[in-house]
């Protein structure tokens, strides 16, 4: 879901320059009816005056003022939830203290910050927040497009549409249940372990809960079980968007499925895959903490703790909340910096982009 | 048939990729369906039977006593109520406000169009992190209130802009005749936008609802020492969490604890369902809308 929310913006963009053209025009169209209706220009008109420039902006207000009442609330809303709390970074500079106002608040500089980088359990953490980023984005990124390949080389309609509509089912249940159920098939009498005993691959069932260099493998695993049908849905729309004679002379060339696959249906999506992959990258440091908060336990805490979820023990639940805000901030700064370089650097090379 | 594979000379390989094919994607049916029949099997168990384990798709003693005890519980069903409330709020209230804004957005000739999308657009970027939304929260008296569930989320940036590119594919005419008729930009958002949207607003309103019925940090987070406030993801969290041994989550309360001591798989089970069954019983009927909205939004063709 993440990397779609933020692909949107893409969207947005694109959409937005097609139909300027049609805008200008309706446009035109527009203020003459708008002319025609409204008292404004009824006066107007009496008094013969062409119409004002500095005018003309307090005019539109008021002839959009259904659009305004519809729009400021919420841009209103969006500052409050969204912005102000960029104005919070500013705890991240001071010792704050929560009783008292901003302005008695004491500057302390980069304090904060070299204390977090004198951490040894800020790079632990680190640690873990990358490797378990890029193993999700290795696996996350490459199963739902092979899914969605091989979903599409189905014949049987049937089997096509059950096995999708079944594997976008997990997407759909909470985190907390996943993790329940994960814990469930990985218990010491759990599928997995009897699986493996009654296949001789293992003597003794194993607990994988309890072993912190497995953690990284079950979050990147439950994560991939959980959203591949979904992550799948954007391949499966863009492969059906290819043209089927493409399809047709290559079979009439004497290419396999293999070919075919190599051939034509990857390199159709591309661009989806490129653009992606770019978000992906970009939201590298922000994987979130809802699994490895709900999977971890103090067992396995060398292995689980990510920066977000380091924030939340130092930030709120001891309330040091300069010293959380520093390390929110530095999980942002270098996102933003990973987004931006990623980027720039397909645009260059790939001549992609999504900004 | 026989005449398309011998034209393609390819009929071995095909067939081979086809098995295989065929193989692996049942392997991925069964892994995604497996875990929801057992969690099933086992919630329909007798829960001292359970405990000999060996329970895998069917139960073996079948009762319904666990749903039954499950409902017993206060905790549970105050939390049943509070996530029926925040779903239904929380959807409706996203719904109408994105879809307020997105219809202000899309009209070209609105004046302040292009700083209103990029002043939302800029969100999805920026974040300012779990600490000052936590202080902002409590500096506005949000904590420990149903408001928490409902305002910090009301407007979304990505569904603002999917139900935008909707209303940008319906021809522009309608609105142009309605305004003739001298109707304002509210009657037109609201007597023609609206019922015209129905498809991207059932893809919306189901992702409203999941996010919502889903959550489960913002209860820990800001309302967790409210039991009249706790939603029942929460409270799922809690008694899956407090037999987890060596939690790092000691501050589940007393209840919790006294549940997981008396609740054993079974239950839990039990539980999971009850959580999850709303989502599986709405999802199959929206599933034609969110497969197209999914599309429409992420997708650039």
């Amino acid at each position: 879901m993440e990397t779609l929310t933020a692909n949107s913006a893409s969207t947005n963009e694109s959409v937005s320059s097609v139909p300027t053209e049609r805008e200008q025009q309706n446009k035109k169209s527009r203020w003459k009816g708008f002319r025609k209706h409204s008292n404004l220009s009824e006066n107007e008109s009496a008094t013969g005056l062409p119409p004002k420039r500095p005018n003309g902006i307090w005019r539109t207000v008021v002839q959009q003022k259904y659009l305004y009442l519809m729009s400021l609330p919420f841009v209103i809303w969006l500052f409050v939830f969204n912005y102000l709390p960029l104005w919070g970074w500013t705890m991240a500079f001071q010792n704050y203290k929560p009783a008292k106002s901003f302005s008695e608040q004491k500057w302390v500089g980069f304090d904060n910050f070299v204390r977090l980088f004198h951490d040894d359990q800020f790079y632990l953490v680190l640690r873990n927040t990358l490797a378990m980023s890029v193993l999700g984005l290795i696996f996350g990124f490459i199963v739902p497009i092979v899914f969605a390949i091989l979903l599409n080389e189905v014949r049987g309609m049937a089997f096509k549409r059950v096995t999708q509509t079944v594997s976008y089912l997990p997407h759909f249940v909470s985190w907390v249940v996943v993790a329940g159920i994960i814990s469930n098939l990985l218990s010491m009498d759990g599928i997995i372990n009897q699986l493996l005993v009654w296949l001789h691959l293992i003597d003794e069932p194993i607990q994988f809960m309890a072993k912190g260099t497995w953690f990284w493998g079950i979050v990147t695993a439950s994560d991939v079980w959980k959203e591949t049908g979904w992550n799948a849905i954007i391949y499966l729309a863009a492969i059906t968007g290819i043209d089927k004679e493409l399809y047709e002379a290559a079979r009439v060339d004497g290419a396999g499925r293999f070919r075919q696959i190599w051939n034509i249906t990857i390199p159709g999506i591309r661009s989806t895959i490129m653009v992606l992959f770019i978000m992906s990258i970009g939201h590298l440091l922000s994987i979130g903490f809802e699994k490895q908060m709900l999977l971890g336990n103090s067992l396995v805490t060398d292995y689980s703790q990510v920066l977000d979820l380091y924030a939340l023990n130092y930030g709120i639940k001891i309330a040091h909340f300069s010293y959380g805000t520093a390390i929110s901030m530095f999980n942002s700064v270098i996102s933003i910096i990973l987004l931006f370089t990623v980027n720039g650097l397909f645009k260059k090379f790939a001549k992609e982009s999504i900004m | 048939m026989a005449s398309s594979s011998k034209a393609f000379n390819a009929t071995k390989g095909e067939r081979t990729f086809d098995v295989i094919n065929y193989i692996l994607l049942g392997l991925v049916l069964v892994i995604t369906l497996y875990p929801f029949l057992n969690v099933l099997a086992i919630s329909l168990n007798d829960s001292t039977d359970t405990v000999r384990g060996g329970i895998y798709i069917w139960p073996r003693e079948f009762t319904l006593e666990n749903y039954k005890t499950i409902f017993g519980y206060t905790s549970l069903v105050q939390g049943f109520k509070i996530s029926i409330l925040r779903t239904v709020i929380g959807t409706l209230l996203g719904l109408i406000s994105s879809s307020m804004l997105a219809y202000t957005l899309s009209r070209p000739d609105f004046r302040s169009r292009r700083f209103v999308s990029v002043f939302l657009a800029m969100t999805m970027y920026f974040s300012g992190g779990m600490v000052p939304v936590y202080i902002l929260m409590r500096d506005l008296h949000l904590l420990g209130t149903f408001g928490i569930y409902v305002l910090p989320g009301l407007v979304s940036a990505f569904n603002v802009f999917v139900i935008r590119s909707f209303i940008d594919g319906l021809p522009y005419a309608l609105q142009e005749s309605a305004k003739l008729d001298g109707a304002n930009d509210f009657v037109i958002y609201y007597k023609i936008i609206l019922p015209l949207c129905k498809p991207v607003l059932a893809t919306i309103a189901l992702f409203l609802a999941v996010g919502q019925w889903n959550s489960w940090f913002d209860t820990y987070l800001y309302n967790g020492n409210k039991p009249s406030l706790t939603t029942l993801q929460y409270e799922l969290m809690k008694i899956l969490d407090s037999t987890n041994q060596g939690s790092a989550m000691t501050n589940a309360n007393d209840l919790a604890n006294q549940m997981a001591n008396v609740s054993p798989e079974s239950i839990k089970m039990a539980i999971t369902i009850v959580v999850t069954l709303p989502i599986l019983v709405v999802y199959p009927f929206l599933q034609k809308y969110f497969v197209g909205g999914m599309t429409l939004g992420a997708v650039k063709a």
